[in-house]
């Protein structure tokens, strides 16, 4: 090595004399590439480097910029050998920006490459892109297109945004397709600022020359996944490219291979085949050409199948047309059974896609299958697995998920790992064949999949044993036997198992480990108390132990005191109060009873949800003195409040809580005593509470009138029984005999019975699947759907209490909505719907061969036999866009009549209930008042609204619990909606429970959009705070809008236009220019300057949150575009 | 495409173009884990790979390998053709590439990728005519400083 570094060194002096010719300055690179090669080690190499990279940071401090250009590339050489040269990245913007021509090129191309968007240093290349871009030199205005279409950042691209307008008009196609590449990265990291320009997008795709078009095509095949139904009048420009493409009549520049222009075929084939999805009318023009596509990608190349291939796939993505699709198939053998590997993958890709459509094409392959399934080449593998998952049934379930086993048991990639182990748990969970095999399998899941294992996995596992089916005998078989099973695992040795199967299976014996009688409970605390021992196991898995045994410690109180005793003291502060829990449980069997009690019937259950059982302890602890609970955005109000500085003397503490009291509807004023000094708040109160029974602090759990809640644990009422899953032999040999015979004796006989076994049971099926989808099976465990996925979310020692009113609401509901209404409307089908036995499935299969209507309405109702919450889209909404009659108006209450309103809004309704909305906007908030009007004559009982959004902050004010709603009223609820971050749009959902009949609780979800112009108010100030404000502002955004120019006075016709759309305080309008201020709530200002510029709205947004004046210049842009 | 990665048999890096922003310790990371893998492949595999969330398209031309990062809907076949293309135009323009012509030269390799595909799309499909936007900004070059074909090169560090 010495001698390496000692020949560079000497080399040095050399260079530095004669650093003028060009000649030298390559060699340098050359000198370095070549003493690196020479190396044999890492180290030696590194200390090369270091030495050429401080070299070079002399040479940089140095004026002399001849040098430069040769730094950089070498800079370049290093930082891609992987170290830092981040020293020569502001003398790259330098070479950018002072350079000649041949400067300037190797400047941005090292610009273009150490720098990312977000870098900051890119703000320095903004001005140096501008004068490029205006520059009458070709060849600077190509080469700044080309860096502004890798790297810009995000803030400044209104500012060249004109400059580029422009360029799709400059006379050199090359500067006009990089421009339209250049708005196409715009378009990627900010949509909002080039909204505006989408006709010039239009120019672009006609342009004359078929690049610039190419280039236009990524934009629209990102605009069009988007939004397909907003490009739908393109269809026919795309069709027709296309036909000229395939026709030949581009230049002959732009074959390939002599195939013409595929980039732009495959393009074109993608946008057509999102154009098509479900619209019949668009598929039919696109049927023509894609049939010719077909038919002249002949040429056995890559290219050609890389073209047929998307053909294959829009043809399936489209509105059917069976010759074509038979075509497609006859396609897709050419791929599966090519020799070549990579059309092989593609055949299993595509495949893969289509089998969703006709599972009869799998059926086909199946020998080639099969052989994939033992290629040598993983990926290969992976994708055969893909495959036959999406086959998979409940006939062949048990080999196909043996082969994903065995696959992943010789697997180390993690990514893999999560993403199959995943799928075995959902096969199993749809289609296992009976418990023992289900609870192996997922045994097998849980110690393979490991703690990598996504965590829904294990909760759907444990919803589904806690829930179970209809039938309790069924359920409590497949309780017992995964008790078995993992008694027997923890008998063995259990310290290399993951934390999520040990907290699994501490959950599973802690509730069902009482179902079997012949393993003495002594034994399982035994095993469970040895757990808790190892080192291996995690403080947040000890909790779940330590919860299970609570639960079994029943009349074991030896076992368990010195336990309880010994943990009592530990570090961890959760498992410490678990512990002093199960202390006192364990000393008072009559508390016990009363917070556990066994095997309590859970429709029995009922839940306070208004926490009313509290209402003497706050009244008293409220007498006491006890500062009143405030909800989140009532606190958050107030310390926006106290932000000002307070200029009077602290007051007596009594009027505050006595107005803030006042504010809370729960307790009467009356209880607060004049005596009250002192202020605490509602936690602690809780902690005194909680201290004479049990320490409350921290426990999630649900507590009700009759002591504690133990939902899970027992099952549904039993209503009629399903488990169709249950195969009957005769119906595996006639899907037998339906598989087409393979070729016999060539075959090795292994190969076929797994055939016979992998493709059981596509062939009865396929038949119908040509249009629309193959129904699926019914399930064995049929999971009693969330009416919203809150509980999931749960993660801890106590995921498996579920919130209260999922429990509810997960009742049978269908049975009331198919003897009511529902039976009386479509009395034919009905009658297959609720006896859903396996009769039921055949009734449908008969049903799918009739006509589409019959079709269709067969498979409502099987919908609604199987799901046993009915969850309605919004279809009512879609058909009538739905004033509902002013009288609603009337009902709103009548301190809010006075607020300025929005129109009331129909929601969703069903036959019992309907609801709308309505928008109230008051100056902090947003009201969203539902109106719950009660369609039929008799009383609706326990009517609960419950509404979500992640992006708002939401409240309940008043009314979203209901003991009673009387016939034909309307009851009203509202909320109360805070935006803190600005987005464009919102979208709540919510759902509402109610009972018609007692113990039948229906559910009805329901859900809308807000847009940030609801929650945007007037910030009334005067020209002169305006100005103040302007200069202590920081984020700015400026944006060309369209004027309104068909009036008078343009600018005041505008500006009112955006106030109307937006409640915009217009400030005041001098000459051509005006000022407007808004604010989002009562949180940040936006303050907007406008100017008139020829036929254009100059805007200038400015406001302390970076992200609200891009939300409200979307909004103007709409405002404007749609006056 | 997310990225484009050029490495020799020996796993050193040859040329990278990212076209989405990461930081360096990632895409370091990412680099390593790749080359590692698409190295320890065998030669009848197929030349695509699922990796992470994205799809691997690599392909050996020689000693060097060339490798692109598609998402999970794009067109394998095609990306394959895009390799297989610029190796087309970096064959035009050195007249018969080899390694060491992108190891001495790489800025130019690079100008030629940039345009070829600009912020991970194709942007010019046309061999003529990206050789011949290369030409035109290469007659500036050409005026400044004397011609030298690599060949000397190879001389000159006697690996010929």
């Amino acid at each position: 090595m010495s001698d390496v570094v000692e020949k560079t060194l000497s080399a040095l002096p050399g260079l530095f004399d004669s650093q003028t010719g060009a000649a030298r300055i390559t060699s340098r690179l050359r000198q370095l590439v070549k003493s690196i090669t020479e190396l044999t080690s890492k180290n030696e190499e590194e200390s090369l480097i270091k030495q050429e990279l401080s070299s070079m940071k002399e040479q940089v401090s140095s004026p002399n910029t001849s040098m430069m250009r040769e730094i950089m590339v070498r800079a370049m050489y290093c930082e891609m050998l992987g170290y830092d040269a981040s020293f020569t990245y502001i003398h790259a913007i330098k070479l950018a920006q002072q350079g000649g021509v041949l400067e300037k090129r190797v400047g941005y191309l090292a610009v273009s490459l150490f720098l990312n968007e977000g870098h900051e240093l890119l703000l320095l290349l903004v001005n140096t892109v501008l004068k490029d871009l205006q520059s009458t030199n070709v060849i600077e205005a190509y080469m700044a297109l080309t860096v502004v279409a890798q790297v810009f950042p995000k803030d400044m691209i209104p500012a060249v945004l004109p400059l580029l307008e422009d360029k799709l008009s400059y006379p050199k196609e090359i500067i006009r397709r990089k421009a339209v590449l250049a708005l196409y990265k715009f378009y990627l990291i900010a949509p909002n600022q080039v909204q505006h320009i989408h006709a010039k997008f239009r120019k672009a795709l006609c342009d004359r020359d078929p690049g610039v078009m190419t280039s236009s095509l990524h934009i629209y095949l990102q605009l069009i996944t988007e939004s397909p139904d907003d490009y739908k009048d393109l269809t026919g420009s795309f069709v027709t490219i296309l036909k000229q493409v395939v026709g030949g009549k581009l230049p002959v520049d732009f074959n390939y291979h002599n195939v013409p222009a595929p980039w732009l075929q495959i393009q074109l084939l993608r946008i057509l085949s999102l154009l098509g999805k479900e619209d019949r009318s668009t598929s039919e023009l696109m049927y023509e050409v894609l049939d010719e596509s077909l038919r002249r990608a002949e040429m056995n190349h890559n290219i050609t199948y890389a073209i047929l291939y998307e053909c294959v796939k829009a043809i399936y993505t489209i509105h059917p047309k069976a010759e074509l699709l038979e075509k497609a198939a006859r396609c897709i053998g050419n791929f599966v059974l090519s020799p070549k590997i990579n059309l092989r993958y593609l055949g299993l890709k595509a495949l893969t896609y289509v089998v969703q459509h006709d599972a009869k094409l799998a059926l086909q392959h199946q020998m080639t299958i099969i052989e994939c399934l033992d290629h040598t080449d993983f990926t290969i593998k992976r994708e055969t697995l893909e495959l036959l998952f999406r086959i998979t049934n409940a006939q062949n379930v048990t080999v196909i998920v043996e082969k994903m086993l065995d696959f992943l048991h010789g697997c180390s990639d993690e990514h893999t790992i999560i993403h199959l182990v995943g799928k075995v748990a959902e096969l199993a969970e749809k289609f296992a064949p009976d418990n023992s095999w289900f609870i192996q399998t997922m045994n097998d899941v849980f110690s393979t999949g490991g703690d990598l294992l996504q965590q829904d996995v294990p909760n759907n596992f444990l919803r589904l044993l806690a829930e179970g089916s209809e039938s309790k005998e069924e359920d409590d078989q497949l309780r017992l036997y995964a008790v078995n099973s993992y008694l027997t695992v923890l008998k063995g040795d259990a310290s290399h198992l993951p934390q999520r199967f040990l907290q699994v299976m501490s959950w599973v014996l802690g509730e069902y480990a009482h179902l079997q009688e012949s393993v003495d409970q002594r034994e399982v605390i035994r095993l469970l108390t040895q757990l808790l021992d190892q080192r291996s196991v995690s403080s947040e898995t000890r909790v779940w132990i330590l919860s299970a045994l609570t639960k079994i410690s029943e009349g074991q109180t030896d076992l368990i005191l010195d336990l309880a005793e010994s943990l009592s003291s530990s570090q961890d502060t959760v498992l410490r109060q678990q512990a002093q829990e199960l202390r006192q449980l364990s000393q008072d069997s009559q508390l016990y009873e009363w917070v556990l009690p066994r095997g309590a019937p859970w429709d029995s259950m009922e839940v306070d949800s208004s926490l009313s059982f509290l209402d003497g302890f706050v009244s008293e602890a409220l007498a006491a003195g006890a500062a009143p609970y405030k909800p989140p955005h009532q606190r958050q109000e107030e310390l926006c409040e106290d932000r000002a500085l307070n200029l009077e003397p602290y007051s007596f503490s009594l009027p505050v809580s006595l107005s803030s009291c006042s504010i809370t509807d729960r307790q009467s004023p009356t209880l607060l005593s004049v005596s009250s000094g002192l202020s605490g708040n509602s936690t602690e109160l809780s902690q005194k509470a909680g201290s004479s029974t049990l320490i409350l602090e921290g426990v999630k759990r649900v507590w009700g009138r009759d002591g504690y809640l133990r939902q899970n644990e027992t099952t549904a009422p039993p209503v009629d029984e399903p488990s169709a899953a249950v195969q009957p032999s005769g119906q595996q040999e006639a899907a037998e005999r339906l598989e087409p015979q393979p070729e016999p004796s060539t075959q090795n006989q292994d190969k076929l019975q797994l055939a016979s076994s992998l493709f059981v049971g596509l062939g009865a099926g396929s038949s119908m699947s040509l249009l629309g989808k193959s129904e699926a099976p019914p399930p064995r465990f049929r999971k009693k759907p969330r009416p919203h996925e809150s509980s999931s979310s749960s993660s801890s020692g106590t995921s498996e209490r579920s919130s209260d009113s999922s429990s509810r609401s997960s009742h049978s509901t269908t049975d009331s909505f198919l003897y009511g209404s529902l039976l009386e409307e479509e009395p034919a089908t009905s009658i297959s719907a609720f006896s859903h036995t396996p009769k039921s499935s055949t009734a449908n299969g008969l049903a799918q061969n009739k006509d589409t209507k019959e079709d269709r309405r067969a498979n409502t109702s099987q919908i609604l036999g199987g799901d046993m919450v009915i969850v309605r889209p919004n279809t009512f909404q879609d058909k009538h866009p739905s004033l509902v009659s002013s009288d609603l108006t009337a009902l709103l209450p009548a301190d809010l009549k006075d607020l300025p309103h929005s129109d009331v809004i129909s929601l969703t309704s069903d036959p019992s209930l309907s609801l709308s909305s309505c928008r109230l906007f008051r100056d902090e908030a947003l009201l969203l008042v539902i109106l719950i009007s009660n369609c039929t004559e008799t009383v609706i009982k326990d009517v609960a609204v419950q509404l979500t959004c992640e992006e708002l902050e939401t409240a309940s004010l008043r009314g979203n619990v209901m003991n009673c709603l009387e016939g034909n009223s309307t009851s009203v609820c509202h909320y109360a909606l805070l935006m803190d971050e600005p987005h464009t749009n919102v979208s709540f959902t919510g759902t509402v429970s109610y009972q018609t009949q007692p113990g039948h609780t229906n559910t009805l979800s329901f859900s809308g959009t807000l847009s940030a112009a609801d929650f945007i108010r007037p910030l009334v100030v005067s020209t002169e705070e305006y100005g103040k404000l302007w200069l202590s502002l920081s984020h700015d955004v400026k944006q060309n809008l369209k004027l309104l120019t068909d009036a008078s006075d343009p600018l005041r016709t505008t500006l009112n236009a955006l106030k109307d759309a937006l409640q915009l305080h217009v400030v005041d309008i001098i000459g051509s220019e005006g000022i407007v201020a808004c604010r989002l709530l009562s949180g940040a200002p936006c303050l907007l300057h406008c100017r008139v510029n020829g036929a254009a709205l100059a805007m200038w947004l400015r406001s302390p949150h970076p992200a609200l004046p891009d939300c409200i210049l979307y909004h103007c842009q709409r405002a404007l575009a749609q006056h | 495409m997310q990225f484009m990665l050029l490495f020799s048999r020996q796993g050193k890096l040859r040329l990278q173009k990212w076209y989405v922003p990461l930081s360096d310790k990632e895409k370091k990371k990412i680099t390593r884990e790749l080359v590692q893998t698409v190295l320890a492949r065998k030669p009848k595999m197929c030349s695509f790979l699922e990796w992470r969330d994205l799809k691997i398209v690599y392909k050996r031309y020689a000693s060097l390998y060339f490798c692109c990062a598609i998402e999970d809907q794009d067109n394998e076949l095609i990306t394959l053709e895009i390799i297989h293309r610029y190796v087309e135009l970096l064959d035009k323009y050195f007249g018969s590439v080899c390694e060491l012509d992108i190891i001495f030269n790489f800025e130019k390799a690079y100008f030629i990728l940039d345009e070829f595909l600009l912020g991970g799309e194709a942007q010019e499909t046309s061999k003529k005519n990206v050789l011949k936007a290369i030409e035109q900004a290469d007659l500036l070059q050409e005026d400044a400083k004397e011609a030298e074909t690599p060949r000397s090169v190879l001389e000159e560090i006697g690996l010929t």
